[in-house]
């Protein structure tokens, strides 16, 4: 399990353009950063670069376990990332118990991870619903249940309040509260506070 | 149950009820099919020496319709990312999307060929034949055109460009399909043609899925 997320010298560009350079953060086991900066400072840039997705230019990013040791980023990948965007991939033409059932289990689900997902979330009276036909804070509370449905370390998170109502940022934020409690890590791209104690790192004024 | 088996099933319910999936296909190799006698004359003695090949080219151009759907629709919606965070490579996430086009698109096709080669003039008895072949053939074009899905990832227009990409790809199985069955009709053993036919759906079940995942990647980066 990830219990050391750093970060060194990164330097990350898009094009020509140079996103941020020099970047350095560490994140442990229990520790919340909450990503701020303007639009296009590059916070999902580096939630991908983090999830592997974008090759960075300089620099580099680590996984550590408990004992110290490294953990493969292709391992970390595979085994210990969960990246939500805007794009949560859910298929609009399947029914939520579908797709909330194939992510879970495709990342690597535990015993009882769907059915308390489902609860916390709130999630029963929607299961027989089509994708398409949920509100967009629906949609994201399926989407957010592959976090519990999955058991995986470190969360990669973009904006994932945003359609959420003041009720549901609530269960969330405790969500977010047991999973550090566990021993995960949490980077989430963020404008408005999340609902818990997080360290800000932020990206500056972008373009 | 193995990660590998959950996308199966997943890939192939998207690939069955996704946009009419075989039943598209199904329809549009039937329609091209019927077209060639409209355009040609319904002289028997023209259409049966090139009904093998009629047939071949209309499961080629067939198999192309829901190849944009493969990838591109997974990377607007953010599931190439989630499939990509999953424990299984991206190779492998590129075999079992090919199988499972093949299995809902080339199967169908398969099944619809000998009736269509039929309606061309071809005879009865190679109607097993033409099945069989079209059979092997689907598996080559799901690869190679998995291949030109990923390729394509991305760019505007993505459908045309695939068709451009991948059209020349299907130049062999074609020409093997099509003369294994001509083999036939004249007397002769298919195994050869098919054999050969067989080769080339070998050789893009190596060659695609590294390539393709390669592709996958550029495109999320």
């Amino acid at each position: 399990m990830i219990s050391t997320l750093s970060i060194t010298d990164l330097r990350l560009a898009r094009g020509e353009r140079t996103l941020f350079s020099a970047l350095s953060f560490a994140a442990s086991s229990g520790e919340a950063v909450a990503l701020t900066g303007a639009n296009g400072a590059g916070k999902t840039s580096l939630l991908r670069a983090i999830a592997g997705f974008i090759r960075f230019e300089a620099g580099d990013i680590a996984f550590r376990d408990a004992d110290d040791e490294p953990i493969e980023p292709e391992r970390a990948r595979a085994h210990e990332v969960h990246l939500l965007g805007h794009l949560d991939g859910l298929k609009g033409a399947r029914t939520a118990r579908d797709e909330l059932m194939f992510q879970s289990q495709w990342l690597g689900h535990s015993h009882d991870g769907i059915d308390e997902a489902i609860v916390t979330l709130g999630l029963k009276p929607l299961l027989d619903l089509e994708v398409r036909k949920l509100s967009a804070g629906q949609r994201r509370r399926l989407g957010l249940a592959r976090l519990i449905g999955s058991p995986r370390a470190l969360w990669l998170l973009d904006e994932p309040l945003s359609p959420l109502d003041a009720r549901w940022r609530e269960v969330v934020g405790a969500m977010m509260a047991r999973h550090l409690a566990d021993g995960g890590l949490i980077l989430a791209a963020v404008h408005d506070p999340l609902p818990i104690p997080t360290r800000p790192l932020d990206l500056g004024a972008g373009r | 149950m193995s990660a590998a088996y959950i996308l199966f099933r997943r890939e192939l319910a998207l690939a069955w009820g996704g946009g009419g999936g075989p039943l598209l296909a199904c329809g549009f190799f039937a329609c091209l099919t019927t077209v060639v006698p409209l355009a040609a004359g319904g002289d028997p003695n023209v259409l049966k020496p090139v009904a093998a090949g009629i047939a071949w080219l209309a499961l080629a151009l067939s198999s192309l319709l829901s190849l944009e759907r493969l990838f591109e629709r997974d990377l607007e919606d953010g599931a190439l990312d989630l499939l990509a965070t999953g424990p299984l490579p991206l190779e492998v996430v590129f075999v079992i999307k090919a199988v499972s086009q093949w299995l809902a698109t080339g199967l169908p096709l398969a099944l619809t060929a000998p009736l269509a080669a039929l309606a061309l003039g071809q005879s009865i008895e190679l109607a097993p034949l033409t099945a069989l072949s079209a059979l092997i053939g689907g598996l080559g074009f799901a690869f190679t055109g998995a291949l030109g899905a990923a390729l394509a990832l991305g760019a505007k227009r993505g459908g045309l460009l695939i068709a451009v990409v991948v059209l020349p790809l299907f130049i062999p199985p074609v020409v093997f399909g099509s003369g294994a069955i001509d083999r036939a009709a004249a007397g002769l053993s298919p195994l050869s043609a098919l054999a050969l036919l067989t080769a080339y759906v070998l050789f893009a079940a190596v060659i695609a899925p590294p390539a393709g995942a390669a592709a996958i990647r550029s495109a999320q980066g």
